[in-house]
């Protein structure tokens, strides 16, 4: 894959010399997307100043508290010392309890008289939230468990953390829960930091360790299995 | 423990990126990001995975599909950082546009971009920005916008100014625009930070230069657009934005 992408960033400098603008405007619309051939912006941290941009009302709540058949799913976010981090940012996204995996607009309705936000409709399922973590470093969304595939995908950025990492939480025992690729070819101590712990009914903890360690009373802690999608 | 000071910051940039020229002149494909790993940014010693990332290749993945924002999750004020407020914000005023691209070249359309910003004088609307630097009642700093059919984005706003931090003694952000990004994907979600052209703190700041990669750092660098200028009202700059990761199939009808 690395020396496939050199390949075509290679080919693309020779293209960019050979073509004129109408040319490259022609190739760009016609390639496939297995030909990657733009070189990539790179990412950046998220940085400690996000609070009053990013995050809104109700970014964590799916569907609204007190929901029937709701699911909360709540954690905190751990630095490699064990030390909760409270500035950062988890967004998800998921299918919908019918499947679907279209979203749908509203996640964070405008107010066109205030310029405030205006909430969800709290009618629309669109699949995707939003929170930031607490001073605590802790966080909470309620949602619907996913149906089709097994987990909420998670990503997470931080101050401190130059490029958003990818996770999934997979909603332990949950209608529709089952085991996939992805957990079958883990080894269980790495396979279990995906894994929710199921507290009780419709309540799970999901808690991300950015990096592994040991916690201020000597006891050792995985690190949570990061994802690339390359 | 004493503070770093630059010079002790410059000593660990300049290993970071001897070391990165090593890996290239061995055959090494280009970094396109930064390395989570970074010990001139002091805060991400903690904050980084030590593990490999795990890599997913499954056609099912819910990460090829993502989120979609649509009319009601955007004002057009929403674009127009210096309208949100009863008067005008201090500062140089800019107008921002570009195109948010796919690596195949095809615009990203209808899809959602984010922006968060210091005012003219370097602070936040925080309350964690405690710089002594005057705050703009006229200016908050925060905007949004959904990308035309062409994927492109535009936004009116004041530069930004650089500002102190405390990573180390005598450590300044260059000036920088926050942006956040999604693509048709999860998987090719980004938030990253524009930078303007020029700015002498380039070389000094661990931020940018955890990007190790020269061309790539010179990805974050807009442009500056004399021909997005607007008549006695704004400078233009000029930046686009190609996210990096897969999506689901791309077929003719996909707009």
């Amino acid at each position: 894959m690395t020396d496939l992408t050199t390949a075509v960033d290679a080919v693309a400098a020779d293209d960019a010399k050979a073509e004129n603008a109408e040319n490259a405007a022609k190739a760009a619309t016609a390639v496939t997307a297995a030909t990657p051939r733009l070189a990539p912006t790179p990412a950046q941290t998220v940085g400690p100043f996000f609070g009053y941009a990013l995050p809104f009302p109700g970014g964590g709540d799916l569907v609204p508290p007190g929901h029937p058949g709701a699911v909360t799913l709540h954690g905190r976010v751990l630095d490699g010392a064990g030390t909760p981090i409270p500035d950062a940012l988890l967004e998800f996204w998921q299918a919908g309890p019918d499947g679907s995996r279209l979203g749908a607009p509203g996640s964070m309705r405008r107010d066109e008289t205030t310029g405030g936000f205006a909430g969800r409709d709290g009618v629309t399922f669109t699949g995707f939230a939003r929170v930031a973590t607490d001073a605590d470093g802790r966080y909470a969304l309620r949602t619907f468990a996913p149906a089709g595939v097994p987990y909420l995908s998670v990503c997470l950025f931080a101050r401190g953390l130059l490029h958003h990492l990818f996770s999934r939480a997979y909603l332990t025992g949950e209608p529709g829960y089952a085991e996939d690729a992805l957990l079958a070819s883990l080894p269980p101590a790495r396979r279990a930091t995906l894994e929710t712990v199921r507290e009780r009914d419709g309540v799970h903890r999901f808690d991300i360790r950015l990096q592994g360690g040991e916690d201020a009373d000597g006891g050792r802690y995985e690190e949570t299995v990061f994802l690339d999608f390359a | 423990m004493t503070a770093p000071t630059q010079a002790d910051i410059d000593r660990e940039m300049r290993a970071a990126g001897d070391a990165y020229a090593g890996r290239r002149a061995a055959g090494s494909a280009p970094g396109e990001h930064p390395a989570r790993d970074y010990p001139p940014y002091r805060s991400s010693e903690l904050r980084h995975p030590r593990q490999p990332l795990t890599v997913v290749q499954d056609p099912d993945a819910m990460e090829l599909s993502g989120p979609v924002f649509g009319a009601a999750d955007v004002t057009a004020l929403d674009a127009d950082l210096t309208a949100h407020h009863i008067g005008e914000p201090l500062g140089e005023r800019i107008t921002v546009q570009g195109r948010v691209l796919d690596r195949a070249g095809r615009p990203v359309a209808g899809q959602l971009v984010e922006v968060w910003q210091a005012n003219a004088a370097g602070r936040y609307a925080h309350r964690r920005d405690r710089h002594p630097a005057p705050l703009d009642p006229n200016f908050t700093g925060a905007g949004r916008c959904l990308t035309d059919d062409q994927g492109r984005y535009a936004f009116t706003t004041v530069k930004p100014g650089p500002y102190p931090w405390r990573n180390h003694v005598n450590a300044w952000r260059p000036a920088h625009i926050h942006f956040s990004v999604f693509g048709t994907a999860f998987a090719q979600r980004v938030v990253t930070q524009m930078y303007f052209p020029g700015d002498p703190l380039f070389a000094y700041d661990p931020i940018l230069q955890s990007v190790t990669d020269e061309a790539a750092r010179g990805r974050l660098v807009a442009s500056y657009d004399h021909g997005l200028s607007v008549p006695e009202f704004s400078l233009g700059y000029r930046w686009d934005i190609v996210l990096d990761g897969p999506a689901a199939t791309w077929t003719e009808d996909t707009p």
